[in-house]
């Protein structure tokens, strides 16, 4: 999130599209509902389904799964055509009067640079400015120039006419046209949108896009930066952004630095394309110090074995060659390319997109190792379930160990949550049985590795024998010496440049901010957005002073936010150019004459002057928030519609590039996908407010609350299959084939796509053979392993299938 | 006067022994009445903040654990609700963490290491040493056999791709950030968590 739980509460316009925070993510709702009640706020949503979100909405608009970029695009014609746009800010805070290069272009579905043999945007060169001498970027403050990136994105979306965009979507003119009105409202500076989403918008061959086209509207509106505004990704698990900022990722490290690739053979290589030099005048560029926090976070892993003699241990990381994410792990396991695999709490063969295929990787693998706090289908994937999951034990010579490891309220640490709020929580009780501490099962696995390899060598021992492990009890690291090395700390004393007789801090001192990170191996620090989180005053994640005393929701003493306790960031953009804010309503970070001043730390140099003309957007090299992505992403500068891979019908803008030509197809998957001829039928895949993915079918009351799989779809469908409520019904996609029972509501209408009614079915994600719920065809038999163009996100919510009543399994009743 | 919970349950069980029971006359009768009454269950709960194990609005929690009294037994969880001091859920918890005791005491929770040989149809609990001497080794001989110091062109690449790891999004910040340190140093990119599914 841009913003955060709490400020949610001060917008004037709620967007929740591609989410459905009143089921999903009931308890952040609540600040929906704040903003309603004493806001005046009003709630639009827009869902292939009639939410429980859209049912206390002020505007509902269905649309057909998988088409959001259209309705957007739409959106964003409207602004543009009708003057509804922040002109001030946009002009000021991005690069719409921005010059592109004369080769950039688009025609018939494609960007320029395309390599059809690659089936990838082989060259993005033209998707770029065109710089002067100097190699800063060329303007147009007038912004008459037709190739000023405002000017090529009206173009652009020009052909999202509300006739088209009701075509491709089936969201009825009317309301689309009500939604941009209101919508529009926020154009100003007085009042704000904030823009809720999830994995509707992520789970897409379109995923990545789906939220650049968010942002870039909210750039056009001028609700970047400020309070009620954002774009906000309201995150699944616990800890999904601690682990992703921590880099669980397979070519990232901590903090969003870079894994460096085999092309990059030296540390000068990988730095030169990291200079990051500003592109306009006098910006600030903040990714300069990529260097600091690269060095730093080096020195963490390795210790004294990083010198700069070794490049600071630059050969210790693995070079990648191409991205290793779950689909690709999937596929190499399936292929036989892959021999161990390690789950720790996550249950892939339902999280996993093709059931089927997960089920040959691991049986393929020669050894599995489970860390879960609970029973999951992953572990028990070479059990017989019947027809639920019907496999072979004796012919599956994968060797499993399940290791039992404490849950939440078994151990002391800290989470950080989707407003990036890391906050510390405490032991409560031990965990059943011999259950470990995910800590000291790493740390046994790492210290058993060492001591092999110490031993006996091996392959490259060095980085496993050399990385730091200095903890009091190396078998049991404790959890505050760990978020104490992620903090960082001076390795040496460091002097003060304004006056070497000084000594900044001391040999040993933990870092109050990443601003002392420095690349010459004085510091170390894991991960630099985290660093303030725990300094010599002690850990901040503790904190727990819930005041706020500007009443905006800031809660600046409750636990720390990252970065550097920042609770809304691009707040410099809260105030015009010159530094007042654009609102009284909306006051939030203004300049006093000699510094930057507000209830939050300012997202800026706090003492840089307005008339500098440094730009809010710190961390692009231009200073300015892109409406054109540059290069930044392989699917094109601007988002554009692409039909799911199992397209609904063929892209009415251009049917000869129906769906995304920059998404990775396996060779493995090539005649996965369906089409409507066969699966006539729009399904998506959606949770319920009574379970938490895989985990709660193990929780009693959650089991009782919601105790089977079901597949809900709307009266006309049900009635035009001869299917009743409770009614058995298979649900058939290219992938493969489940059972459920039937759940007829309203929620499903039918809606008119291309001048035909589209019937869309929506299938809950929980439903596996383990747990205290019934057993279930899980629904991931269904869904395709394909996904975003940008991060490979599996295309979960929009998909063919096929339904018809059919008769009970084996061992389930025939009736309700 | 600032009253805790706790202390406002004493005051209440005290104020029971002087109040108008007692003053129509039936003597003793508040101190017999607040002596019978069944004795607040959080009462003598140890209370521990935490925060909701499932999503990522992080609601706070009070964790309340305490041992059922007899000698030498473990505490256990015996309540969970929200926690209204907590600025972002103010108290509230939805279907899931109002139910996240359960979570805690399902009977699907892993109690010992178990282990599942090549052809079998049942998991055998094993030690821990069991098996993490045998999951090292395992990890080792794959890793020295498969370790590709050079692709190639000859660039040092220095990888391991015939094992993989999936990280959890429910473990602490320190755990993933120990987890990053253990499996990358070991050449391992085949790294994924729960972001992208």
């Amino acid at each position: 999130m841009t913003n955060s739980w709490n400020d949610i509460k001060n917008a004037d316009v709620v967007l929740i599209m591609g989410g459905n925070a009143a089921e999903a993510h009931p308890c952040g709702f609540k600040w929906v509902t704040e903003a309603k009640a004493n806001n005046g706020a009003k709630l639009i949503v827009v869902d292939p389904r009639f939410t429980r979100s859209a049912a206390v909405s002020d505007l509902y608009a269905p649309l057909r799964p998988g088409t959001d970029i259209a309705f957007l695009s739409g959106l964003m014609r409207y602004l543009l055509g009708n003057g509804k746009i922040h002109q001030e800010y946009v002009k000021a805070f991005t690069n719409a009067s921005y010059i592109i290069k004369e080769g950039f272009k688009f025609e018939d579905g494609l960007f320029s640079g395309y390599d059809a043999s690659r089936k990838s945007y082989a060259d993005r060169s033209t998707w770029d400015y065109e710089f002067d001498e100097q190699g800063m970027a060329k303007v147009d403050e007038t912004l008459q120039n037709p190739r000023c990136a405002i000017n090529l994105l009206k173009a652009h979306v020009e052909r999202y006419t509300p006739e088209m965009v009701e075509r491709i979507c089936g969201t009825p003119k009317a309301k689309f046209l009500q939604i941009c009105e209101l919508i529009a409202t926020t154009a100003n500076g007085e009042r704000s949108m904030t823009s809720l989403y999830a994995l509707g918008w992520t789970q897409h061959t379109t995923g990545a896009q789906n939220i650049r086209s968010m942002a870039m509207i909210q750039l056009l509106l001028g609700n970047m930066g400020i309070p009620g505004g954002g774009v906000n990704a309201l995150r699944g698990h616990s800890n999904v952004q601690g682990i992703t900022d921590f880099a669980l990722l397979s070519t990232s490290t901590p903090g969003y630095l870079v894994l460096p690739t085999e092309r990059e053979t030296t540390f000068a290589d990988y730095m030169k394309s990291r200079a990051f030099k500003p592109i306009r005048p006098g910006q600030t560029s903040f990714w300069q110090n990529y260097g600091k926090f690269f060095v730093s976070q080096q020195k963490s892993l390795f210790g004294a074995a990083a010198t700069k003699d070794n490049d600071w241990a630059y050969d210790y990381l693995p070079k990648f060659d191409t991205t290793y994410d779950v689909m690709k792990m999937v596929d190499m396991m399936a292929g036989g390319q892959m021999n161990g695999l390690f789950c720790q709490g996550l249950n892939i063969l339902m999280a996993g997109p093709n059931k089927t295929k997960t089920q040959i990787g691991l049986s393929k693998l020669k050894w599995l190792v489970i860390i879960d706090p609970l029973e999951t289908e992953t572990a028990r994937f070479w059990e017989n379930h019947g027809e639920f999951h019907n496999a072979d034990p004796k012919a599956i010579q994968t060797e499993v160990f399940q290791l039992p490891a404490m849950a939440y309220a078994e151990d002391e640490g800290s989470f950080t949550n989707s407003s990036r709020v890391i906050q510390w929580h405490w032991k409560a009780v031990d965990g059943p049985g011999e259950s470990r501490t995910d800590i000291q099962i790493i740390a046994d696995l790492h210290s058993r590795l060492r001591a092999l390899y110490t031993k006996e060598g091996g392959a490259f021992p060095d980085p496993i024998v050399n990385t730091t492990w200095n903890y009091a009890k190396p078998a049991h690291p404790d959890p505050v010496e760990l978020l104490k090395e992620i903090n960082g700390y001076a390795i040496q004393d460091l002097p003060d440049p304004a006056d070497p007789t000084k000594t900044l801090l001391k040999a040993g001192q933990l870092l109050p901010t990443f601003g002392l990170m420095r690349d010459d191996g004085k510091t170390s620090g894991a991960c630099w957005i985290y660093t303030g989180v725990y300094t010599e005053a002690g850990n901040m994640s503790m904190r727990r002073d819930a005041s706020d005393p500007t009443g905006l929701g800031i809660h600046p003493n409750w636990g720390f936010s990252w970065p550097a306790n920042r609770r809304l960031l691009y707040n410099r953009a809260s105030a015009d150019p010159s530094g007042k804010a654009w609102s009284e309503r909306k006051k939030y970070i203004t300049w006093n004459g000699s510094r930057w001043v507000g209830g939050d730390v300012p997202d800026y140099a706090p003492t840089m002057a307005p008339d500098k003309s440094v730009g809010p957007f710190i961390m692009n090299q231009e200073g300015t928030a892109r409406i054109f992505s540059r290069a930044a992403m392989p699917d094109g500068p601007f988002p554009e519609h692409y039909e799911p891979m199992d397209a609904y019908i063929a892209n009415p803008l251009h049917p000869k590039v129906s769906t995304n030509p920059a998404v990775r197809v396996f060779a493995a998957d090539a005649k996965s996908f369906g089409t409507p001829d066969k699966f006539p039928i729009v399904a998506t895949s959606y949770r319920l407010a009574e379970h938490f993915h895989y985990w709660t079918k193990n929780v009693h009351d959650n089991a009782v609350l919601q105790p089977e799989m079901f597949v809900e779809m709307g009266e006309r469908l049900a009635k035009a299959k001869g299917i009743k409520n409770g009614d058995w019904v298979e649900v058939s996609s290219q992938r493969g084939m489940i059972k459920a029972k039937a759940s007829v509501s309203k929620r499903f209408r039918p809606i008119m796509v291309d001048g035909k009614p589209c019937d869309v079915i929506g299938l809950p994600i929980h439903f596996g053979f383990i747990g205290l719920t019934r057993k279930s065809y899980p629904l991931n038999t269904l869904t395709p392993s394909v996904g975003d163009a940008s991060v490979n996100t599996p295309e979960y919510k929009a998909f063919l299938v096929d339904v018809k009543k059919t008769t009970p399994p084996a061992s389930q009743p025939a009736t309700v | 006067m600032a009253v805790s919970r706790r202390q406002f349950m004493k005051v209440s069980a005290a104020g029971l022994a002087a109040s108008s029971v007692g003053a129509l006359g039936f003597i003793g009768a508040g101190e017999g009445l607040a002596a019978g009454v069944r004795p607040y269950r959080l009462e003598k709960a140890t209370e521990t903040r935490n925060t909701c194990p499932y999503c990522a609005v992080a609601c706070g929690v009070l964790v309340y654990s305490a041992t059922d009294g007899t000698k030498d037994a473990k505490p256990k969880v015996i309540h969970i609700e929200g926690d209204s001091d907590n600025p972002i859920n103010r108290g509230t918890l939805c279907p899931r963490g109002a139910a996240s005791l359960g979570f805690m005491h399902s009977p699907n929770r892993l109690q010992y290491p178990m282990h599942r040989k090549p052809g079998s149809d049942k998991f055998e609990r094993v030690t821990w040493d069991f098996a993490m001497e045998r999951i090292a080794k395992l990890a080792k001989e794959d890793r020295d056999k498969n370790f590709v110091a050079k692709n190639r062109d000859g660039v040092t690449v220095n990888r391991w791709l015939t094992t993989g790891f999936f990280a959890g999004s429910s473990c602490s910040n320190e755990a993933g950030y120990l987890t990053y340190k253990a499996i990358r140093s070991t050449g391992i990119l085949a790294l994924e968590d729960q972001a992208r599914i």
